[in-house]
């Protein structure tokens, strides 16, 4: 049993503008076995949450802390991060040129589990992971993420969540720009990495139709960089009906105040 | 598949100066409605004893239109602004532009597979010229002050076994010319490699001559110490169903030009072609191939790719592909993809295809140029990989796909080394 908690954490950018503060106090606690859904609208600092947590250089931590099983990952790097057992689903990968999925794979792979895996069992476990999330055989051979559609880019997300077997999985929008089928096929990819009982979930979604085919058991709604309801399942069937008005907007003058500045 | 497109020279660059963009960018070509004439005659059916010019000195000529000759005279005085010299630093040519190469020759020492002869000639040897005919200045100087060539010859029939290794060794910084023959004969089969290296300001002028059925591969390595100056020009004549691999492998000099050729001399012709490049700070190497697709039924594949890392790194790729009118049922495709490391370094990068005639089978050409940034360096390091390793991978991959095409595991091997100094020089 593992736990990735967050406290109190204040996070910045800083833009041309100068220094612009994202999230202003976020608490979380995500055991293993558990399935956090953060959702809320755009801007209101979730992917900001996401990329933090794995150590993108772009976001400054002011304040707070997050910790693994007790340690400190603010402190760690990137990479040790990773080593560590956390895994970010990415909004956006990006295209590595000259590296092939395969050898990708396998380095990383041989990275997190501080050894190389056995080669035959490791390439037999790639292309069944492939297979089920419809990833064609010949994408092992092309570079990582290069050329690859949306959809395509996701699947292969997700296929690394499988392989790598992280503690704690983070999951950026992982749902945006999905049609249906692709859909369900990555949440079944994620259902079955849960289902193993030894990884923890953080899904960020904006959209309640992902939680259709996982099934979280807290919800939190992000709004302007905090925590500003939080519940079970329930909360994100309520956001389906309601949407993120009544958290956008308080109440009816503060509406009419915007509209006439 | 791109069919029978009319392209004029376009210019691809990207500055490391520029904003980053995650993973690569793709130009394509520009067209061109008009189609300049051609018609100067081949080089190596030229004689000796006249220049031939196609008089359209204008830098959008076709490149059939290019004035080659024996004679240094007939080329006047570079200025820069030549099409063909413009992106090079001519005050970084030592000399090898002014005239007369009267340096001492670098040392030619030649380690031949069983049964290929080697042989030191006069420059009047017959055989010198008969496949190739000097481009530019640089290469006509050394044609006229080479008093001797090194001939190697894979005779009839015979298929070589292991590799002859000329090993050119510079002898010192005063402007000297080279010049080496390599004939394959009919049905033969050999791999020569080219191995420069040392302090030298060299123009060296590389014929070869694949007869029909030929099977020849030439990997030419400039791993010169970082003062040298180097110009390579290497001409293959490729006769009925021959096949002729070419590799360049650019990773030491100041400054290093190399201008291969491949002019098609019979049917049935098949051509390789790949380069790798790895420019360190302040190295200027330049890389410009010409295919001339002057027969029916010939292919050609072109791949080149350069890596470059530090201030002032500067790489040029140049891909002049013609076919010819009488050239129907043509298959080419030429390609150039770079990886800027760092900042500060620049890429130039220009496809040109020509196509007189649109009975072919297929013609391409493709050029992207990208950088290695923070958002793919997040990438792997976010899936657990290290910083440093994280950048291994991503430039040991990018140019194992031109080293795996050499087939020959120790020269692999070498070049694998050569790119792991390269970055650990690089600090990366």
């Amino acid at each position: 049993m593992s736990t990735l908690e967050i406290k109190d954490l204040h996070v910045s950018i800083s833009t041309e503008q100068g220094t612009k503060e994202i999230l202003k106090g976020v608490s979380l606690t995500i055991k293993t076995g558990e399935t956090h859904a953060i959702m809320g609208p755009n801007g209101s600092g979730k992917s900001t949450l996401a990329s933090t947590i794995a150590g993108h250089p772009r976001y400054t931590v002011d304040s707070g802390s997050i910790t693994l099983d007790g340690e400190d990952v603010l402190s760690m790097s990137v990479d040790e991060r990773a080593r560590a057992g956390l895994f970010l689903a990415m909004q956006y990968p990006v295209e590595v040129p000259g590296v092939t999925m395969t050898n990708f794979l396998r380095t990383a792979k041989t990275a997190i589990d501080g050894e190389a895996p056995s080669l035959r069992t490791w390439t037999k476990d790639v292309k069944a992971a492939m297979s089920q999330l419809r990833i064609d055989a010949d994408f092992a051979q092309r570079n990582v993420n290069e050329g690859f559609s949306g959809g395509e880019k996701k699947r292969v997300e997700i296929l690394q969540l499988e392989l790598f077997k992280p503690k704690f999985a983070i999951l950026d929008e992982t749902d945006s720009g999905l049609d249906v089928d692709a859909l369900k096929v990555v949440s079944e990819g994620v259902n079955r990495a849960h289902a193993g009982g030894g990884m923890g979930t953080l899904l960020i979604t904006h959209y309640t139709r992902i939680l259709r085919y996982i099934k979280p058991d807290f919800v939190h709604v992000f709004v302007d960089g905090r925590i500003a309801e939080e519940g079970g399942p329930e909360l994100a069937d309520r956001l389906e009906e309601e949407g993120y008005d009544r958290f956008t907007a308080p109440n009816g003058a503060l509406n009419t105040a915007a509209a006439q500045a | 598949m791109e069919k029978a497109r009319i392209g004029a020279p376009s210019i691809d660059e990207i500055d490391a100066g520029t904003p980053a963009i995650a993973g690569m960018s793709e130009e394509g070509e520009k067209l061109a409605a008009e189609n300049p004439a051609a018609g100067s005659p081949l080089a190596g059916e030229a004689v000796k004893s006249h220049s031939h010019g196609g008089g359209v000195g204008v830098p959008d000529s076709s490149r059939a239109g290019r004035l080659t000759s024996y004679r240094l005279a007939d080329f006047p005085v570079l200025t820069g602004r030549e099409e063909d010299w413009r992106f090079t630093p001519l005050q970084r040519l030592r000399g090898l532009d002014k005239g007369e190469l009267v340096g001492q020759p670098p040392a030619v020492a030649v380690s031949a597979a069983e049964g290929v002869t080697v042989e030191t000639v006069g420059h009047d040897d017959a055989r010198i010229g008969s496949a190739g005919i000097p481009e530019d200045r640089v290469s006509a100087a050394a044609w006229e002050s080479a008093a001797e060539a090194t001939v190697l010859t894979v005779p009839a029939g015979f298929q070589a076994e292991g590799e002859t290794t000329v090993t050119v060794t510079g002898a010192g910084e005063d402007p000297a010319a080279s010049h080496v023959f390599i004939h394959a004969k009919p049905n033969s089969a050999a791999v020569v490699v080219l191995d420069h290296q040392g302090t030298g300001v060299v123009s060296e002028n590389v014929e070869v001559l694949v007869e029909e059925g030929a099977k020849l591969t030439v990997v030419s390595i400039q791993d010169w110490n970082d003062d040298s100056v180097h110009a390579s020009a290497q001409q293959a004549k490729i006769g009925k169903d021959a096949h002729f691999k070419h590799v360049v492998v650019n990773l030491g000099g100041n400054l290093v030009r190399v201008t291969p050729s491949a002019r098609f001399a019979g049917q049935g012709g098949d051509v390789e072609m790949y380069g790798l490049y790895f420019a360190d700070a302040g190295q200027h190497f330049e890389q410009r191939l010409f295919v001339d697709h002057a027969v029916p039924n010939c292919k050609s594949r072109v791949t080149y790719k350069g890596a470059l890392q530090g201030r002032d790194a500067h790489t040029v790729w140049v891909g002049d592909v013609l076919i010819r009118k009488e050239a129907e049922g043509t298959d080419t495709y030429e390609m150039n993809r770079n990886l800027l490391l760092t900042d500060g370094a620049r890429a130039d990068s220009v496809p040109n295809l020509e196509i007189e005639t649109g009975l072919i089978e297929g013609a391409g050409h493709a050029s992207a140029t990208g950088r290695f940034d923070d958002e793919h360096l997040f990438y792997l390091m976010a899936r657990g990989i290290p910083e440093d390793a994280a950048r291994r991978l991503v430039v040991r991959g990018f140019l194992n796909e031109v080293i795996q095409q050499i087939k020959v595991p120790a020269l692999e091997e070498r070049l694998r080394d050569a790119v792991e100094r390269e970055l650990e020089a690089g600090n990366l």
